[in-house]
């Protein structure tokens, strides 16, 4: 008979062990960055978006008591679509991954979103930039983190426009990004009065651009604008200088340009570029302290604004599955829309029923060498775009789960 | 005057960037060509060996203050060097085996050399600036031609029919020739074989990385460079027919050309346009334009 007493002890506590965890699935949070490891946009997230997300649950571990058991796992999507919906299954239906972060690559990050929502887990994409994804492929299992296309035209187009640069030809990568990109774009020239001469819209990762750049001269537009990024934005400016476009009197715009991209390219060569960000290492103490034990992770190589953008999502996410109490994709994605983000690196930040986060956007330009004052210290603060101003207004996305 | 609504003036500007461009794709594909003409292994580690190249100039200046023109003599002896040790313990032991193990041998290589190479430095890659010697340009009224750019295709055209010069035409040449259709008879004159076949594989390790230093200035110098084009140089060298010297040098030229004016007329299809012109070069003639059936 004890026998048996102690037997139905035993069973009891697992029991009831196991309904405490069953609000968690696997008794474990599963966090799954998905990003380019190893092409063109590796050093915009890459490797360097995995410190992140550890960083953010060491973080969150240090200042929570609810004991979650949190694992980050990492794979490379390639930049292709198909490739990066097939590890987000594989993730979703058998390693018990319960959320996915980064995702680079538009064209990848529809196409994850899309099976993300089909099971109902959730997607915090700090990579991507089509504003499409808060438009009309938004999802209840998707939240937009960091930027998109939409504020990065806003943000440096009109700038250009106001100053002058009222005629614009596009180098475009073809894709996705780069369509929503020029849409956006040309959109904003338009409304300010400027005018589209022309656009050319070259492969992904397309290494030579000289033939493009030539009928971008030819347009004797006043604006190039580079509706393109990482390795393509470095290649475009790199040969763009070779041409002597710049001394012939026409100007770059980088439509979206990353820290690493500046580095790459050299002070020399990058000076003067004018674009947006949403954030930037050296803004302000808590961002310093923050980089300051990054960079001892990653060999010396200062954070992009999307891996600050990783470790934001990740830290917020691990609190809304701690105030939400399950790790459910909906129910957590309907968390943070309700109590809004909050963390060191972003600050307090709402988040819209169309799955945009919202903060401030800021206008930088790269600084001649010799303002330079030691590692990295490449931008300097052009302007700030306040939050409510930053992203598309709410009405004008198209997202179906606005009423 | 115009040609299907592009001005005159612009085609001619991109037909020469479209001779620029082919300058490296006949570069590239001359090594492949000796490679595998001579040696019969179809050498992936190419595409790597192009990098290590660009890097070895990039490190040549960072680390020792040397600049270009020295880079341009001294990466080609170095890499060429890694590429004889390469030959000597690993590929050796795959020539009498079939193709496919040298395919899988040099690929991995290359796919290791990068994976360090990224490792460490990155995906953007490191600038490297073009050699004050050679900056500038000149304006041609039709385009502006930056010095380098000129620079490369009269180097690449000096060292692509040097190459063939030296393996066609010399006594050298015929020797090696001979030492790829009958080993033990050539070696029975006294010549010894297996040393010329591993000079040969460094030789065109060699012109890879002279490429590869070519082209730093270029573009970035970044370890999926050659990654990015090594696939369309081997497409040059299926077209040219495998291991034809000309047939590679001309199709490098030609096709650079032809991407050059798609990218004109239709940039989207610019990176698919040599497949598909491989795809019809074997539907039509499966040796490729220059190669023989053997």
């Amino acid at each position: 008979m004890s026998q048996l007493k102690k037997l139905a002890a035993a069973v009891a506590v697992a029991l009831a062990a196991g309904s405490a965890q069953a609000q968690v699935s696997g008794g474990v949070v599963k966090i799954g960055v998905l990003n380019d490891m190893s092409s063109l946009y590796a050093d915009i997230g890459g490797p360097g978006s995995v410190v992140a997300a550890k960083m953010a649950v060491e973080d969150f571990q240090k200042s929570s008591k609810a004991g979650l058991k949190v694992e980050v796992v990492s794979a490379d999507h390639q930049n292709k679509p198909d490739v990066g919906s097939q590890i987000a299954r594989q993730w979703y239906d058998t390693d018990g991954v319960d959320v996915i972060v980064d995702v680079p690559t538009s064209s990848v990050a529809l196409a994850v979103s899309q099976v993300t929502r089909e099971k109902g887990k959730a997607l915090l994409n700090t990579g991507a930039a089509t504003s499409d994804l808060t438009g009309k492929a938004c999802s209840p299992n998707t939240i937009h983190w960091l930027y998109d296309t939409w504020m990065l035209a806003n943000g440096t187009g009109s700038a250009i426009v106001k100053t002058g640069g009222d005629t614009w030809f596009f180098l475009t990568a073809d894709y996705a990004f780069g369509h929503a990109l020029e849409r956006d774009t040309e959109a904003v020239v338009i409304k300010n009065g400027g005018k589209v001469l022309g656009k050319v819209r070259h492969p992904l990762n397309a290494q030579d651009f000289s033939s493009f750049l030539l009928q971008a001269q030819a347009s004797k537009a006043k604006v190039i604008g580079l509706a393109n990024a990482g390795g393509d934005t470095i290649n475009s400016i790199k040969q763009a200088a070779e041409f002597g476009i710049v001394r012939g009197g026409q100007s770059l715009a980088g439509l979206l340009v990353f820290l690493s991209d500046v580095h790459g390219l050299g002070l020399e060569k990058a000076q003067g570029l004018i674009f947006t960000e949403t954030w930037y290492w050296d803004m302000n103490d808590a961002s310093r302290a923050w980089t300051k034990r990054f960079i001892a992770q990653t060999n010396g190589k200062y954070p992009t604004m999307d891996q600050a953008g990783v470790y934001s999502a990740v830290l917020n996410y691990l609190k809304a599955v701690e105030g939400a109490k399950t790790d459910d994709g909906t129910k957590v994605v309907e968390q943070l829309k309700k109590t809004g983000a909050d963390d060191p690196l972003f600050g307090k930040g709402p988040i819209r029923e169309d799955g945009r986060k919202i903060h401030n956007a800021y206008l930088f330009e790269v600084k001649k060498p010799s303002e330079s004052k030691g590692p990295y210290d490449y931008y300097k603060l052009r302007a700030t775009i306040p939050a409510d101003q930053a992203f598309r207004p709410l009405k004008e996305g198209g997202c179906p789960l606005v009423k | 005057m115009e040609i299907f609504g592009v001005p005159t003036q612009a085609l001619f500007g991109q037909l020469l960037i479209g001779l620029i461009n082919g300058s490296f794709y006949a570069l590239l594909s001359l090594g492949l060509a000796v490679i595998f003409g001579l040696l019969n292994i179809i050498n992936f580690t190419h595409g790597a060996q192009y990098m290590l190249g660009a890097f070895c100039a990039y490190l040549l200046l960072e680390k020792l203050g040397l600049g270009y023109w020295w880079a341009l003599v001294i990466a080609p002896v170095l890499v060429g060097a890694l590429g004889i040790i390469i030959e000597r313990t690993m590929l050796k032991q795959l020539y009498k085996l079939d193709h496919l193990y040298g395919l899988l041998l040099t690929f991995g290589l290359a796919l290791v050399i990068q994976g360090v190479f990224r490792n460490q430095y990155g995906s953007s890659g490191q600038p490297y600036a073009i050699p004050p010697a050679l900056a500038g340009g000149h304006n041609l009224g039709f385009m502006f031609l930056p010095t380098y750019r000129a620079w490369v295709i009269v180097a690449s055209v000096v060292i692509c029919f040097g190459t063939w010069f030296l393996i066609e035409r010399t006594k050298l040449g015929s020797y090696l020739r001979a030492a790829t259709e009958n080993p033990e008879l050539v070696q029975a004159f006294g010549i010894n074989v297996p040393r010329m076949i591993t000079l040969t594989y460094g030789f065109g390790v060699a012109l890879a990385a002279l490429a590869g230093v070519m082209a730093g200035p270029i573009y970035q110098v970044s370890p999926q460079m050659g990654a990015d084009l090594i696939i369309v140089v081997f497409a040059v060298v299926v077209i040219g027919g495998m291991g034809s010297i000309m047939g590679s040098i001309l199709t490098g030229f030609g096709l650079g050309v032809l991407e050059g004016l798609t990218k004109v007329f239709y940039p989207e299809a610019s990176n698919t346009v040599i497949f598909i012109v491989m795809a019809l070069v074997l539907l039509v003639k499966p040796a490729g334009l220059f190669g023989t059936q053997k």
